[in-house]
């Protein structure tokens, strides 16, 4: 019984991906674009409160604090609460997206720019640069790996939150995971988990490359390279 | 206005501190309180003394890292605060205990740091950036790697090149070799002076290290708790006559004997000693030894020492020429540390040490020259 079950339902139909490869690369593309858009906006926003916490210390706690109560709204009620507001668009998905990267992105810009050493920024002061300067030509590059550290944790988080918004009609690959949840048929949420996964690890591998470039000298020990 | 702008024309500046006072927020107490001091050109400064005396805080409040409280202080007569605080600091080189070079640029990028930011072409800081890595002991090949895989000392040099990239009349320099281990700490003081040497800066050290003070100071100023001057000398000077109980126990208990390492034999009295040339006749020699009361006669054929002749030699030789002669056990040069003349003295059996330089003869120099010797001044008060 199960095993004809299992006959009729395996986990992969292949025909599925040949017939329904339109909505498949569809489904892959809005996937990308939820996530690129929401945690480019985060990322605007995370920057923003970050140069506030650096710039006035006593604002530091409490925009932590506040960042970690957004994280903490179960996500299925918080794409839900914004559909009065936006309808089933895909800003619907986007908002809430773009507050659960808040509280990771600016967490890693102000541990990045409080992890510049001391003596580093004593030294800059006293040869002369313009705070400006100093923010832009050496902290900003020095904070860099733990900006990229947090972009790519909160890319990894959003490729799966994407998955969600789903339920409010938008969510990329979510929705092939959503329909075969519906039809208990297999191939649609395999294929929509899979792809999510494989999603996740591309923009992370992306943005670490890009992260190894922009750092060259966090690479470099011994040799002369 | 731009007195220090015109750094191709002046090599060196003076800097005069007045009634400069620091109080920082929440405290009650003056960090330093009231201090003058003058900073002659071309001379290196010590500022030390026990910690919480202001020594780093006076250092910075020289390029307004720290503003002062109250007094004036002037840089080649112009006052640091008519100028902003970033075009004054980059006329100033500025090297630091923990260097604080910049992780995420090559050498060659840290050291051209102000020349960048003044501006300069492309060929002119590359042209520095070698002639700098030359000047401070650096392999050219370094220049295009980062600081992490450097040695603390090459770190050192590294900032000490960096400070000094836009030739900057004035150094300030806090603790620059507290980080190093001793052999290599004594290598960058040795090579300090001799950059010294060459590039003849207004240079304010500060240290914790009083043999370090009276090594590398040409005058120190010893600070106490509050920023409160307790004596301004030399180095000679403070050992020899300290203001006060207080400079008495921080300068230590050996303080003859740090004279002794501080003073060269250049600093004696020139002493020629019982010594005739190698064409006087006998009866010369030993009229000379009487005078001398002295055992042996040294022999020198115009400016070269040929060697020691003992009494009982020459009373049984024809002429002086033909005396069997002991080659000078004890020599020492011009330059050779009294302490050093001392331990070769005591060790060889003539109880005398010639001056030898390069094959020259330059005299004598003797237990008595050297007690005489710390009797007197070095002449710089």
């Amino acid at each position: 019984m199960a095993a004809v079950a299992q006959a009729q339902n395996p986990i992969i139909r292949w025909e599925y991906i040949v017939d329904e490869w339109d909505q498949i690369v569809r489904a892959v593309l809005q996937h990308l674009e939820l996530t690129v858009i929401a945690v480019a906006i985060g990322f605007v926003l995370s920057a923003a409160l970050a140069a506030i916490a650096l710039r006035y210390g006593w604002t530091a706690g409490p925009i932590s604090g506040f960042t970690a109560f957004l994280y903490t709204i179960p996500s299925v009620a918080l794409f839900a609460i914004l559909v009065p507001y936006f309808g089933f668009s895909r800003w619907s998905a986007i908002v809430p997206l773009a507050i659960y990267t808040l509280l990771i992105i600016e967490t890693n810009i102000v541990e990045g720019f409080a992890a510049v050493p001391p003596d580093v920024r004593d030294a800059a002061d006293g040869m002369g640069m313009t705070p400006l300067r100093r923010v832009l030509r050496v902290e900003l590059p020095l904070a860099l790996p733990y900006i990229i550290t947090g972009l790519r944790i909160a890319v990894v988080s959003t490729v799966g939150l994407v998955t969600v918004a789903a339920i409010i009609g938008q969510g990329g690959l979510g929705r092939l995971i959503l329909d075969g949840l519906r039809r208990t048929f297999w191939t649609p949420m395999t294929i929509g988990a899979a792809l999510s996964i494989l999603l996740a690890l591309a923009l992370d591998g992306l943005i670490y490359a890009i992260g190894r470039k922009a750092t060259p000298w966090a690479h470099r020990s011994g040799g002369s390279g | 206005m731009h007195a220090l702008g015109r750094r191709s024309t002046i090599s060196s500046v003076a800097i005069t501190l007045r009634g400069v006072s620091k109080r920082f927020d929440g405290s009650d107490t003056d960090a330093v309180s009231g201090l003058d001091l003058d900073i002659a050109a071309g001379s290196i400064v010590v500022l030390i003394g026990p910690s919480g005396c202001g020594k780093t805080t006076t250092l910075r409040m020289i390029n307004r890292l720290i503003e002062p409280t109250a007094g004036t202080i002037e840089i080649g007569g112009v006052d640091v605060t008519e100028r902003p605080k970033e075009e004054l600091r980059r006329d100033i080189g500025y090297v630091i205990q923990q260097v604080g070079l910049f992780p995420h640029h090559t050498i060659g990028t840290n050291i051209a740091t102000v020349p960048r930011m003044l501006g300069w072409d492309k060929d002119r800081i590359r042209e520095r950036t070698h002639e700098l890595a030359m000047l401070v002991g650096l392999d050219e090949t370094l220049l295009d790697r980062y600081p992490d895989e450097l040695s603390g000392g090459q770190q050192q040099r590294v900032g000490v090149a960096r400070a000094l990239a836009a030739d900057p009349p004035v150094l300030l320099m806090d603790e620059p070799f507290g980080a190093v281990d001793p052999i290599v700490r004594t290598r960058l003081q040795d090579e300090l002076l001799a950059l010294q040497e060459q590039v003849d800066k207004t240079i304010v050290l500060v240290t914790h290290d009083i043999d370090e003070a009276l090594k590398v100071g040409d005058r120190i100023a010893l600070l106490n708790v509050g920023g409160i001057l307790e004596q301004y000398a030399t180095p000679d000077a403070l050992l020899r006559d300290p203001a006060n109980d207080f400079v008495e126990s921080f300068v230590g208990e050996d303080r003859s004997m740090k004279r002794l390492q501080l003073k060269t034999v250049a600093d004696l009295p020139h002493e020629r000693g019982p010594v005739v040339e190698v064409a006087s006749p006998i009866a010369e020699a030993e009229a000379v030894m009487a005078r001398y009361s002295s055992e042996w006669i040294g022999v020198v054929d115009d400016s070269r020492f040929l060697g020691w002749v003992s009494g009982a030699d020459l009373a049984s030789s024809e002429t002086l020429a033909e005396a069997p002669r002991s080659l000078p056990a004890a020599q020492v040069t011009s330059d050779s540390t009294l302490r050093s003349a001392m331990q070769v003295i005591m060790t060889s059996h003539t109880s005398v040490a010639i001056i030898d330089d390069d094959g020259r003869f330059g005299g004598v120099v003797t237990l008595e020259s050297i007690r005489a010797g710390l009797d007197t001044g070095d002449g710089l008060l």
